[in-house]
């Protein structure tokens, strides 16, 4: 197969249950998928039910391998491809640490500001800074903030929705 | 219990949780348990000693257990059920599990587990049971609340028999089975969304009708699949086939479920498979898989495999569609509703002029690939080929019903080669996994499941050393199975490879300090018997088959012999070794095949 490698954001609907994690992360490991990025929480508390984000890349035929074995474990609902479901919107979390002084200090609240990063912890000699965005944008962001005292750095992963009035799950089915 | 205990309970009598677990199980239908004692299913072996419902088989070793019930399960169509202890009871239990997972026969095991508070503490005998099985079932569970245990247990049935069918697991802490529980009623499923909904896709049915109606060249390619979905699927395969006038191959795994004596059958399919059935595979101009899921063993080279056939692939778990091989139309749902449509589709159509097809197929057939030439010579020595031949006409002979089981290797290919299969369910083998000493165990299954059957476990000499406690446990029930040991000295499959693609170094393949199986069979109290030349074959076999106890029957053949038709690792179906004197290189043996398994 000479086919292209595509990367795909994939939806999972799963029950909120001991090791339901642990299932998903075992089948991508077992067979031999890519995880770019993985996002977890519990979205639906009445119904017990957490969404996975999974950033993944593989051949059509693998993307849609992964989609049904997916569907294959017991505790997930609903698997949602939204990279081939239409538009979507894709956003992660950043938090970033620069420790830095004087000019770089002044360049990195520059920077921060023109991304739209907000500083939720500062110090006399570091910031944190909160950022929200897509991934490239979260890249950039460290890109710039790198000569400028970046000292650490911690990404969620990105959480993923269907752009318009379209839902993933509508199937309320007893649970 | 008794029935007029049980019919005295209300459903509010305090049972405990090992009771409320056997309530459950008799509620699914179990009629036998496969297992082996632990201090943390004590409980469960005290509440079962008190009851006389449900048998328990006590095996020797817990991988046998499920074998055992993996037999039980594929002869019978019924759901497997294991019983085994914490820690290593489990772990012993998990290359059964896989082995299931792979064949997709439903199974529940069963095991047990240190109390809910030790979890986690490495207490004695502990395992991260689910853990550790959570790739090697089609689920698991841990119960740690008493009021979750009955429904769990019903839930682990219906996922295991459900769909495609496979291995599920539910793990019992100690004081979930000690401690009292509620028998709850059954609520309604929460799996429904897993069920198929409706039929097949009504457009699929069509598009396959269409290409039914023109191909040239049609061949039904069917799988375990079939076996699964129950002797109906056979049935509606064979009607299908006898009005289409289609032919028919079978991967390992679906034989039986097309009657193998019939004209209209092929043969096996893949590396070991028939010159007729490779190479119409090869060759057709419509292939239908049926229940049945490419298979490496089947395929050989992947982009070589049936290069110019339009595809329909039926099966009922869609992830196996388009795994492998992709296909033009996807069929979706449980193959017997497939069949069911396209008969009812194909309603009257005459059967389309196949003759160049046929004429095809019959010059292949003439190549005669499973051809072997036994010398007759009373002082000769025993082919295998020729043993598993004789055993099937002398069992045939019998006019009994038979089942089959295998270990692997060269043994289990002869077997599916020369043994015959009229019926669906008679034939018990480790397809996907290739497990070793599946054989024996699976006999004992086998056996329990159907007291008055002939059951033959066809074994290798290594395979069947693997799981050889279990003549312990066919003695203490005194089941009369009978193994049929072809026995050669060595490894043969591996001592087959290390010839063809290792120059022959033969490292580690030969089977040193065997024991004598005969003085072996008699330490277990069964009858040993031997044959070392062809003049005393059938003799034994004879002998073997009308003994009403356990024979061993240790048949001694040529060492050296390959098993073939053979298409090497790599190679594309149409480039099968035929036999040893053929130039390897122009069959496909590569230096890339030897990369792969």
């Amino acid at each position: 197969m000479t086919e292209t490698i595509q990367n795909s954001v994939i939806s999972v609907l799963i029950e909120d249950e001991s090791g339901a994690l642990a299932r998903v992360v075992g089948l991508f490991s077992g067979r031999g998928y890519n995880i770019e990025s993985l996002t977890v929480a519990l979205v639906d508390a009445e119904q017990k039910l957490s969404r996975i984000t999974v950033l993944t890349s593989g051949t059509p035929m693998v993307i849609q391998q992964i989609k049904a074995q997916l569907k294959r474990l017991i505790p997930v609902h609903d698997v949602c491809d939204l990279t081939e479901e239409g538009p979507y919107v894709g956003r992660e979390l950043a938090l970033v640490k620069i420790v830095s002084s004087g000019e770089h200090r002044t360049e990195a609240l520059r920077i921060a500001d023109s991304f739209r990063a907000r500083p939720v912890d500062t110090t006399a000699t570091s910031f944190v800074f909160e950022l929200t965005g897509s991934p490239e944008k979260i890249d950039a962001f460290i890109e710039l903030m790198r000569p400028l005292g970046l000292a650490e750095v911690s990404r969620t992963g990105i959480a993923a929705i269907g752009r318009g009035p379209s839902v993933f799950h509508l199937n309320k089915e007893p649970v | 219990m008794t029935a007029a205990e049980r019919d005295a309970g209300t459903g509010n009598e305090a049972l405990n949780g090992a009771e409320v677990l056997l309530r459950v199980l008799d509620e699914e239908g179990v009629e036998v348990i496969f297992g082996y004692p632990g201090g943390a299913v004590l409980p469960i072996y005290d509440a079962l000693f008190q009851q006389d419902r449900i048998r328990h088989v006590l095996v020797r070793h817990e991988q046998a257990a499920v074998h055992a019930a993996e037999a039980y399960a594929r002869s019978t169509g019924k759901v497997g059920v294991v019983l085994v202890t914490s820690g290593p009871g489990a772990t012993n239990a998990v290359t059964g599990l896989v082995d299931a997972l792979m064949d997709s026969i439903p199974l529940v095991c069963l095991s047990g587990q240190v109390p809910t508070k030790l979890i986690g503490n490495d207490a004695f005998q502990e395992a991260d049971t689910t853990g550790i099985t959570r790739p090697a079932t089609k689920h698991n569970y841990l119960v740690r609340e008493p009021g979750t245990l009955a429904q769990t247990v019903r839930e682990a049935f219906e996922v295991a028999r459900s769909g495609r069918p496979g291995p599920v697991l539910v793990d019992l802490p100690k004081d979930i089975t000690v401690g009292k529980a509620p028998l709850t009623k059954p609520a309604l499923s929460r799996l429904q969304r897993l069920r198929h909904q409706g039929g097949p896709d009504a457009e699929a049915i069509a598009r396959t009708l269409e290409a039914m109606k023109t191909a040239k060249r049609p061949l039904f390619y069917t799988g375990g699949g079939i076996i699964n979905s129950g002797p109906e699927a056979s049935d509606l395969l064979r009607r299908l086939a006898r009005k289409t006038g289609f032919p028919v191959t079978s991967t390992l795994m679906g034989l039986g479920a097309f009657p193998s004596p019939d004209p209209q059958f092929l043969g096996m399919l893949g590396m070991h498979g028939s010159v007729e059935a490779n190479m119409a595979t090869h060759g057709c101009d419509l292939l239908i898989a049926l229940g049945s899921r490419f298979d490496d063993r089947v395929t050989g080279r992947v982009d070589a495999f049936s290069p110019n056939s339009f595809k329909v692939h039926a099966d009922i778990d869609p992830s196996q569609i388009d795994k492998i091989v992709p296909v033009d139309v996807r069929i979706e749902g449980d193959v017997r509703d497939t069949l069911e449509a396209l008969l009812e589709a194909w309603g009257d159509t005459p059967a389309p002029d196949l003759s160049t097809w046929w004429n095809q197929i019959a010059s292949w057939r003439s190549v005669d690939g499973f051809g072997f030439t036994q010398d007759m010579t009373p002082s000769a020595v025993i082919r295998p080929q020729h043993a598993v031949r004789r055993l099937y006409e002398l069992a045939k002979e019998t006019g009994r019903d038979t089942f089959v089981s295998t270990e692997v290797g060269q043994h289990q290919m002869w077997a599916a080669q020369h043994f015959q299969f009229d019926k669906p369910n008679r034939w018990l083998t480790s397809g996907g996994l290739g497990t070793m000493g599946y054989g024996l165990p699976a006999a004992v299954g086998a056996q329990v499941a159907h007291p008055d059957a002939l059951v033959i476990d066809i074994a290798g000499e290594a395979s069947t050393l693997m799981n050889i406690q279990e003549l312990g446990t066919i003695a203490q029930y005194r089941l009369p199975v009978k193994i049929f040991i072809l026995n050669n000295h060595y490894m043969g499959m591996v001592r087959q490879w290390q010839e063809l693609l290792h120059g022959s170094r033969y490292s580690q393949s030969y089977s040193e300090a065997l024991p004598d199986f005969v003085k072996l069979a008699e330490a277990f109290h069964a009858t040993g018997m031997r044959a070392t030349h062809v003049g005393e074959l059938d003799d034994v076999i004879r002998r073997m088959l009308e003994h009403d106890g356990p024979v061993v029957a240790d048949i001694c053949v040529a060492e050296g012999e390959n098993c073939y038709p053979m298409i090497p690792s790599g190679a594309a179906h149409n480039q099968m070794l035929l036999g040893p004197d053929q130039d390897s290189e122009a069959a496909g043996l590569t230096e890339e095949g030897k990369m792969l398994v």
